[in-house]
């Protein structure tokens, strides 16, 4: 429970801080699907704004407040329908009392006019008209408490000085709160949507601030609200450069909005701040654009490994190796159903289950490809080529038959859903979490390779296979088994790209020229190539979006690849000499 | 000079087979217009239009087995030049329709003018003439060949590089070919087609004339591939093939034959779509799918590569089934093309043609040897088994 | 650079390396008009290499090659050089297999080899007789129309040298042209090879020490890419050097 509790308020935080400009999807590849977890959380969150925030913040310190019982709570909020004006206020300073956060929506709402009493009852309700009624939403929980025609309401009616309590009550609820965390909450959201009347508030909550967490937050609150406020020049100026300090679109928007109406002395000071903030944002953006080559380049490393096995160390042609990348998704898919349907507390564990699984899948089908086709063709690459086209269309439409032709939806795990900031970035877990594990596929293939028995006798035997064969290697064996590992690599990619991808029979399609390319333009045999061939044409592609756009960048990507290999036929890192000739 | 190229193009096989591709030019399309469909010879025009869809991927197929089969060359992406051929012909096409579109716009094709297209792109000038299509036809295809070729041969990008970078050319025309403002109808492609040379291109007639037409350009294709596989250049050619460092330094610029052939051979493979786009009626980018040159290589293996006439029989032997295949299990297509690929590699490797030639090599070897054996016997040729 | 000019093929100083390993190290080495050089060296010793570089399929990374005096060979590709007149024997026999004897002797001579040329060629009674005369000075004439693929090893070894022969090259590089042979087929090589020599300079590569004696002519022993000796084959065969690197104790 409180595990759910941190990730709505995580959520809240991180779309209430998300930049605008950033949609949900940074979709490197341009294959355009927004991740599960992610979806229309920021929209949401941004309508409702800050009321459901503090109602989050709320559910978080349930537990302190506990001591309160509930009842107790809703009479006092009931009694808010009968006293007067000033009856009002004394009731509000009590309420404040009690420490509840709950209270807060119920507040905001009564500042804001809407809070009635039901008549029948005299129980208060927050109340938003719904056509002709009003629907009732109970002020404590937040829950939905039916309809009510007007005629059966009475409103709460609040004046100036009774808002004015409304607000510091919510201010002493939150901003002096002994919970840090509800503290920096209030400041961000004071923050988010500054105003003259908080910074009474403010300057109040600053003086007794301690935690260092909390008070530059409150600083940057104040400067903020200080900019909207008719307060002296001077202190204008610090603010501006406060704000300066933070950047970011809001500070932009909060200066361009101050600057029409700022004093003439102070607008030189917008202006350089407005100017250095948009250098920064500039900055960010191309550092935003190096994050998504960063992680398209880690989806074609995922999706090239493999083949950096089965092409760049055995020669061999498989097209059907974007089809063990699909056979990885597929498994993938068919581990949560049976997780949905049977185990549903195991769910964050899939994809950690969904691994060896589809390792294992995809290794065993490509262990039945190299000796059932593969091994006849050794030394004839061309047909090679064409045998595994046909077993990729085999394998496709064997998908298709049993799984049907549509998407398959494959969930994120709630530790791969979201996204967080970092600096002006916004970056999604299931990306971060795809570049790290790409990394470490890379890494683990390395230790394989270099380290152990096997990748000895793997490389012995593509380097020499008689001579292998004469020191008792059984070659045979060492290719099959080279050949499934590329394989079961290629299926535990499928389990990564099944969260940022369709799963769909064509799923493994798409990757097959994209890996190809990465393994020709990173010089065949050798895994580092392949590793920045991934990375240089996953930045390079996204550096050329922005000018050329999504598909126009994948086809300059593609000319300058083609141009490459006639430059450097071998690849970046090619193998020079005359082992290259044999 | 041409007189030697065309005579040493004869031989009995390309005799044959010439002889029956004109008896079919006249054949079919006399049994479609002269028979009532009541007859029991008449062939409904549908079936016209579908053979001579056949004829237009066999002339295709044989195009890749120039470069493929005579060459070495595994191009996978010779659907490209296919496609480019048709857009080409389809350019011409959606100029004839002229006002009769649904916006009745007398220049614009109604997809210009649907994206709100003021003027006619410059590419599309002058494509209202069929000479000028017809050129294009054959030029932008083997102009995209020989400067692809020309790169990619100069620099020796050899073998699998070489098909896995003709397959990125095809991807990155799919990719591009599907952009609207590209203005070749993006992902609709063109279609609608009124009239050719100012014939109803639905007419009967027409439809057979496209047949005719596709038999003689599959007629002449032939005589001309045989014609170039059979000279001195074709035994180089050949060569290139089997030992491509022997070619070199023998003297022969390598990259030069094999541009020629492949220049050729993009050619041949646009005349073959500009057939094409005439009797399906459509030209879309889907025609750029990396699958669809990959099939052209199979049907080229199926026949017989580095056959003349294994990749026509190749192509109409799997097409036909696929007609068949797909009308009465259409699920299971796919299995069969793949397995087909499988089993072609594994058991058949020289494809129908090739078996059935190595076949009867084989029987003339025999009876030339029990011939000639006596006459060995004590002779001064080194012996044969002398090696090892 | 006085002796350059006299000298059918020069290098001098020339050093290539792959990765790190040096294949060539400064090597100069001489072949005059006419000459019948053999080579002989350990395996690793720059033997094939230096025939990728004479022959241009590898640019040195230092030092320089000429042909005939002023042909700077590092400039120009295969092709070219081979049009100049060098012929190369690979040390695997490399014939076109899936052709015939005759065809592959039709290919090798020295006519126009454009591709329109070779596209309209047609032969004549002149090419005839002399890939005739080749057929018998390599005596392959009995099996002109077999296809190469039939021939046993020796005669594609000879095959091979005819083709050369049909090239007219001014020098002939043979790679161990007698790897395989029987002994009364290595004697054969022999004579043509000097049969060859008497029109044509030629550099043989070669480890049988017996052919070498054979051939009877000057002997360069290169190791780790560069020239160790150089002398008759007994002067070399004595050399300690060559002992102790190649030859054994």
């Amino acid at each position: 429970m409180l595990a759910g509790m941190q990730l709505l308020l995580w959520k809240a935080q991180h779309s209430l801080a998300v930049d605008p400009r950033v949609k949900p999807e940074d979709d490197a590849g341009g294959r355009g699907r927004c991740p599960a977890g992610q979806r229309g959380v920021s929209g949401e969150f941004i309508k409702t704004g800050i009321a459901l925030l503090l109602l989050a913040i709320s559910l978080l310190i349930m537990p302190v407040t506990a001591s309160h019982a509930a009842d107790d709570i809703r009479a006092m909020v009931n009694a808010l329908g009968e006293g007067n004006f000033s009856e009002n206020r004394k009731q509000i300073e009590e309420l404040a009392k009690t420490g509840d956060l709950k209270l807060v929506p119920m507040l905001e709402a009564m500042s804001k006019g809407d809070l009635y009493q039901r008549k029948t009852d005299k129980q208060v309700f927050i109340a938003k008209p719904a056509g002709s009624s009003f629907k009732l939403i109970d002020p404590l929980t937040g829950a939905g408490a039916g309809e009510e025609a007007q005629g059966g309401l009475e409103k709460i009616k609040v004046n100036n000085s009774l808002r004015r309590a409304v607000r510091d009550a919510v201010g002493g609820l939150t901003l002096m709160s002994p919970d840090d965390a509800v503290r920096l909450q209030a400041a961000r959201t004071i923050l988010a949507s500054p105003s003259e009347d908080s910074l009474e508030l403010v300057d109040k909550a600053l003086a007794t601030e301690k935690s260092a967490a909390v008070k530059p937050v409150l600083e940057q609150a104040r400067a903020a609200s200080l900019l909207l406020s008719s307060r002296p020049v001077e202190q204008k100026k610090e603010a501006v450069a406060t704000i300066r300090a933070i950047g970011g679109q809001e500070s932009l928007g909060l200066l361009s909005s101050v600057l029409g109406n700022a004093d003439a002395s102070l607008k030189p000071d917008i202006e350089a701040a407005i100017a250095s903030i948009e250098q920064d944002r500039q900055l960010w953006g191309v550092a935003q654009n190096v994050w998504y080559g960063l992680s398209l380049g880690s989806v074609l490393l995922l999706a090239a490994i493999g083949l950096a096995i089965t092409f760049g160390v055995m020669g061999i042609i498989n097209m059907a190796h974007g089809e063990m990348v699909m056979l990885g998704a597929y498994t993938t898919f068919v581990v949560q159903e049976i997780i949905r349907s049977s185990f549903p507390a195991l769910f964050d564990w899939s994809l950690a289950i969904a691994l060896p699984l589809a390792f294992l899948v995809t290794g065993v089908v490509g262990l039945a490809i190299e000796r059932g086709v593969i091994r006849f063709l050794y030394g004839r690459p061309l047909e090679t080529l064409l045998a595994t086209w046909g077993v990729s269309l085999i394998l496709q439409q064997a998908v298709r038959t049993i799984f049907g032709p549509t998407n398959r939806e494959v969930g994120n795990p709630a530790w791969m859903s979201g996204a967080f900031e970092l600096g002006g970035l916004t970056i999604t877990w299931n990306r971060l979490w795809i570049v790290f594990f790409a990394l470490a596929v890379f890494a683990a293939l390395l230790f394989l390779l270099k380290k152990t028995p096997l990748g000895l006798q793997m490389r012995a035997v593509t380097q020499n296979r008689r001579m292998a064969a004469s020191m008792g290697i059984r070659t045979p064996w060492v290719d099959a088994l080279t050949f499934a590992l590329g394989s079961g690599i290629a299926g535990i990619a499928g389990v990564a790209l099944s969260q940022i991808d369709n799963v769909s029979p064509n799923l493994g399609q798409g990757y097959i020229i994209d890996s190809f390319m990465v393994v020709v333009f990173g010089g065949v045999g050798n895994l580092w190539g392949t590793l920045v061939g991934a990375f240089t044409l996953g930045i390079l592609n996204k550096f050329l979006e922005p000018y050329a756009g999504a598909v126009l960048g994948k086809i300059l990507v593609l000319v300058l690849i083609i141009l490459f290999i006639q430059k450097r036929p071998r690849g970046l890192f090619a193998l020079k000499g005359r082992a290259v000739e044999a | 000079m041409i007189t030697s190229f065309l005579i040493k193009s004869f031989d009995r096989t390309v005799i044959v087979a010439v002889a029956i591709l004109l008896a079919l030019a006249a054949l079919i399309p006399a049994l479609n217009l002269l028979t009532g469909p009541d007859h029991p010879l008449h062939v409904p025009t549908y079936l016209v239009s579908l053979f001579g869809k056949y004829l237009t991927y066999a002339l295709l197929a044989l195009a890749l087995d120039l470069v493929w089969g005579f060459c070495g060359i595994l191009s996978l992406g010779h659907a490209a030049f296919f496609a480019l051929g048709g857009y080409a012909m389809g350019m011409y096409l959606m100029r004839q329709i002229g006002a009769r579109g649904s916006y009745g716009n007398p220049v614009l094709p109604d997809f210009m003018v649907f994206l709100n297209w003021k003027e006619l792109p410059w590419f599309w000038h002058g494509f209202d003439m069929f000479w000028f299509a017809a050129l294009m036809v054959v030029l932008v295809p083997g102009l995209l060949a020989f400067v692809f070729g020309w790169f990619a041969f100069r620099s020796r990008v050899n073998g699998v590089y070489l098909s896995i970078i003709t397959q990125a050319m095809t991807y990155a025309l799919l990719l591009a070919f599907f952009r609207n403002d590209m203005g070749f109808g993006g992902n609709n492609g063109l279609t609608d087609f009124k009239d050719i040379l100012g014939f109803n291109i639905q007419a009967d007639g027409t439809r057979a004339a496209l047949f005719a037409a596709s038999a003689l350009a599959l007629a002449a294709a032939l005589v001309l591939t045989s014609g170039i596989v059979r000279s001195k250049y074709g035994k180089i050619l050949a060569g290139v093939r089997d030992a491509e460092s022997r070619t070199r330094f023998l003297g022969y610029r390598v990259e030069h034959f094999k541009l020629f052939a492949f220049t050729v051979s993009a050619m041949m493979a646009g005349i073959a779509g500009a057939l094409y786009v005439p009797q399906v009626g459509i030209i879309n980018p889907g025609e750029f799918e990396p699958g669809n040159s990959i099939e052209v290589v199979i049907w080229t293996a199926v026949g017989g590569r580095g056959t003349l006439i294994g990749p026509i029989l190749g192509a109409i032997l799997v097409n036909g089934g696929k007609s068949i295949f797909t009308a009465a299990f259409p699920e299971f297509w796919l299995f069969a093309l793949g397995g087909l690929f499988v089993a072609v590699t594994l058991f058949l490797p020289k494809g129908i043609a090739g078996t059935a030639q190595a076949m009867l090599a084989r029987r003339k070897e025999y009876r030339k040897a029990a011939d000639t054996d006596a006459a060995r016997e004590g002779a001064t040729a080194p012996n044969p088994v002398a090696a090892e | 650079m006085s002796e350059k000019p006299k000298s059918l093929l020069y290098l001098d100083g020339v050093s290539v390396s792959f990765d790190g390993f040096k294949a060539l190290n400064s090597l100069s080495f001489m072949v005059e008009p006419g000459e019948l050089r053999a080579i002989i060296g350990p395996n690793g010793a720059g033997k094939t290499t230096m025939m990728d570089i004479i022959t241009g399929k590898t640019r040195p990374d230092e030092g320089q090659v000429f042909f005939k005096g002023d042909i700077d060979l590092t400039k120009k590709d295969e092709a070219e050089i081979a049009r100049l007149g060098i012929g190369r024997k690979f040390q695997k026999p490399t014939v076109f297999e899936s052709h015939t004897v005759w065809d592959n002797l039709e290919l090798a001579l020295n006519r126009k080899r454009g591709v329109f040329a070779t596209l309209f060629y047609t032969l004549t009674a002149q090419d005839k007789a002399r890939i005739e005369e080749i057929l018998s000075t390599v005596r392959l004439a009995g099996r002109k129309d077999d296809l190469a693929a039939n021939l046993s090893h020796g005669q594609k070894q000879w095959l091979e040298i005819g083709m050369l022969l049909a090239q007219e090259p001014e020098l002939l590089l043979v790679d161990e042209p007698v790897a395989g042979m029987t002994d009364a087929e290595t004697a054969e090589t022999a004579d043509l090879l000097k049969e060859i020599a008497k029109t044509r300079s030629v550099v043989v590569v070669e480890h049988d020490m017996g052919f070498i004696r054979e051939l009877g002519v000057k002997v360069t022993c290169l190791a780790e890419g560069s020239v160790l000796a150089e002398g008759s084959i007994d002067f070399v065969s004595s050399d300690t050097k060559v002992i102790e690197n190649y030859l054994g104790r």
